[in-house]
């Protein structure tokens, strides 16, 4: 079985984004960029289903600038075998990512895809859904444990309440939640194999895939500010300000 | 211009999100009709009718509709969608499964999670953990939106009378299959509702200290929350973090014990009204968005707040 997955290039989760003074976006000159954490997670789990025999070749595909090369290279060097980069300039929103990855999948035939459940730039949380719907796969998203069986996965999914289990004829999309599985970080040698494996490059135009967005972001602005409260002394103090303070326990 | 608000609900009643989500359609302005899909759900439907300012309830009663699968309930929405100018749900983990697989097959872009209604084509949503907000516009015919549970008021569950009209639309596409469910026992609020929230992170050392926090729960009518750190240990189960990827909340009150402040974690709880941090390290970034600051050690600082409420 091939597994398909996807790697989004995103502002690094330890970074505090600013937001322009012109409200245009965030600032994104020099900060770092990364693989998105739940992308990590669906790499881990493509390569771990490599290593058990489940699954052939563990294909990565990034839509993004060209810089988003090194992310498909992060993905190697943790065990993908080959990577797929759609280049463009353009910031493609979850509905053009998922009508290219459609364009990929018609092309790769995996027997399964593996997405993040969200990328933590956009916080949209749409595209392996898209995904599914345009290709007319069953999903099962927000994944923390997955058991492949014959034509089939069962996959436990978190949602409110605690946990459920369904079961998804494959081929299918998947997407990860934080606690699938826990990814390895690569080893020297591995980065360095990885610069040697192969990597396509395709533009949205060569796939045939329209990408205009259909949503116009007006402006971006900063959250209100929370302004840093006060020091209490002791816990009666506490419970002082807020019975009588507050208002908010009587 | 007409609305369709999916709703949650137990087939007997109308979950608290589905009111968050009449109340955002009622902010857009137009006809608001709600869906309530599921398997022997009549009552639901008629509870939905009983909704402040909703006109017409469509009832989807099919054994397809009994797990809320993806696949059967995108189906639906999307075939009946082309009829309204909106389609709305909350950001649940349901809404989150769903929706953006109807915007997908009705063509048209999600716009998820929206914070405000600006007007009907524009709505603001955060986006980086909450660290920006952005405003956007969309030029789809129909806007598919998911709706963040804390950002409307809900309308009244009580008050309207709308028409009841059941629909027999049976998508079953037979490509997924439900097997179980492992609910955890609420014996106290729900977080996403609670007016008072108590969490505890990584500080709480382990699962039993968590009896520590219930005990001042108990006497707040709190809910219990926690930080990643704390689930990704197993001390408490995953549907009690809260933060960028566990439930966003903002109750009266969130008392943070033990948690250091991550981006991530603030991201779900830092609209709440009065924060309350108590935390060992007073360069816990949790101090600056806390109100009120208590720098102590947990294991001294929670059984005397407990004796003194
Ligand atoms: C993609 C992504 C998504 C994430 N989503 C979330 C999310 O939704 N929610 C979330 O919470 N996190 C999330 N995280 C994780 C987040 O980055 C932090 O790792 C996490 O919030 C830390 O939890 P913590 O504050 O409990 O632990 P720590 O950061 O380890 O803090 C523990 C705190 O306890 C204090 N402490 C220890 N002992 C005591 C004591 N005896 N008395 C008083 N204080 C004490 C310490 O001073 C410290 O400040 C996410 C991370 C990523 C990468
Ligand atoms: N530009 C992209 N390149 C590769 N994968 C992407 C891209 N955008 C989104 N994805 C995948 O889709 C998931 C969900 O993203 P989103 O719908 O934007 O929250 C991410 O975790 C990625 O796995």
């Amino acid at each position: 079985m091939k597994v398909l997955v996807t790697a989004k290039r995103v502002v690094d989760y330890n970074v505090n984004v600013r937001v322009l003074s012109d409200n245009s976006g965030v600032d994104l000159n020099n900060v770092k960029m990364s693989v998105n954490p739940f992308d990590e997670i669906a790499i881990e789990e493509a390569v771990r289903l490599k290593e058990a025999g489940t699954a052939d070749e563990v294909v990565v595909v990034s839509i993004g600038p060209a810089s988003a090369a090194e992310q498909i290279r992060t993905a190697l060097a943790l065990g993908a075998d080959r990577g797929i980069l759609v280049e463009t300039d353009e910031d493609v929103q979850p509905l053009g990512i998922a009508k290219v990855l459609k364009a990929i999948v018609e092309k790769e035939a995996p027997g399964l895809v593996i997405t993040g459940k969200q990328a933590i730039d956009g916080d949209n949380s749409q595209t392996g859904q898209m995904l599914a719907a345009l290709t007319g796969m069953p999903q099962a998203t927000f994944a923390s444990e997955v058991v492949i069986n014959d034509g089939s996965a069962t996959v436990t999914r978190e949602i409110d309440g605690g946990l459920e289990t369904i079961t998804v004829n494959l081929p299918a999309v998947i997407t990860t939640d934080l606690r699938l599985n826990e990814p390895r970080y690569a080893s020297l040698p591995n980065i360095m194999k990885a610069k040697k494996k192969p990597m396509d490059k395709y533009t949205p135009a060569d796939l045939g895939v329209d990408v205009t967005p259909r949503v116009k972001t007006l402006k971006v602005t900063p959250p209100p500010e929370r302004q840093a409260g006060i020091i209490v002394e002791s816990v009666e103090q506490l419970v002082d300000k807020l019975k009588n303070e507050a208002k908010v326990i009587s | 211009m007409s609305i369709l608000v999916v709703a949650e609900h137990d087939n007997d009643s109308i979950k608290p999100p589905t009111l968050v989500g009449v109340a955002a359609a009622a902010a857009i302005g137009g006809d608001i009709e709600v869906l309530v899909a599921g398997a022997g759900c009549a009552a639901a439907g008629e509870a939905a009718a009983k909704i402040a300012g909703v006109s017409k309830v469509l009832v989807a009663d099919n054994a397809a509709y009994e797990h809320f699968l993806a696949e059967n309930i995108a189906a639906l929405v999307a075939e009946i969608g082309g009829n309204y100018s909106h389609i709305l749900t909350v950001t649940t983990t349901s809404g989150k499964n769903y929706m953006p697989r109807v915007a997908a097959l009705l063509d048209v872009a999600q716009i998820s999670d929206i914070s405000g209604v600006v007007s009907e084509d524009t709505f603001e949503r955060p986006i980086y953990a909450g660290n920006a907000i952005a405003t956007v516009q969309s030029s789809d015919a129909i806007k598919v939106i998911t709706v963040r549970g804390t950002a409307f008021d809900p309308v009244a569950a009580e008050g309207g009378s709308a028409t009841v009209e059941n629909l027999d639309i049976v998508k079953d596409l037979g490509i997924s299959k439900w097997d179980k469910a492992d609910i955890v026992k609420l014996e106290r609020p729900e977080l996403t509702s609670a007016s008072i929230i108590i969490s505890g992170g990584r500080g709480m050392q382990n699962g039993e200290n968590f009896a520590l926090l219930e005990s001042v729960a108990d006497k707040l009518g709190a809910a219990i929350g926690a930080s990643r750190a704390a689930v990704d240990a197993g001390f408490v189960p995953n549907d009690m973090q809260v933060g960028q990827t566990g439930k966003i909340v903002a109750p009266d009150l969130y008392i943070a014990v033990g948690i250091s402040g991550a981006i991530q974690h603030l991201a779900g709880m830092k609209d709440s009204k009065v924060i309350v941090a108590i935390n060992k390290d007073e360069d816990a970034p949790i101090f600056q968005v806390a109100d009120y600051g208590l720098v102590a050690d947990l294991f001294k600082a929670v059984p005397e707040l407990d004796s003194m409420l």
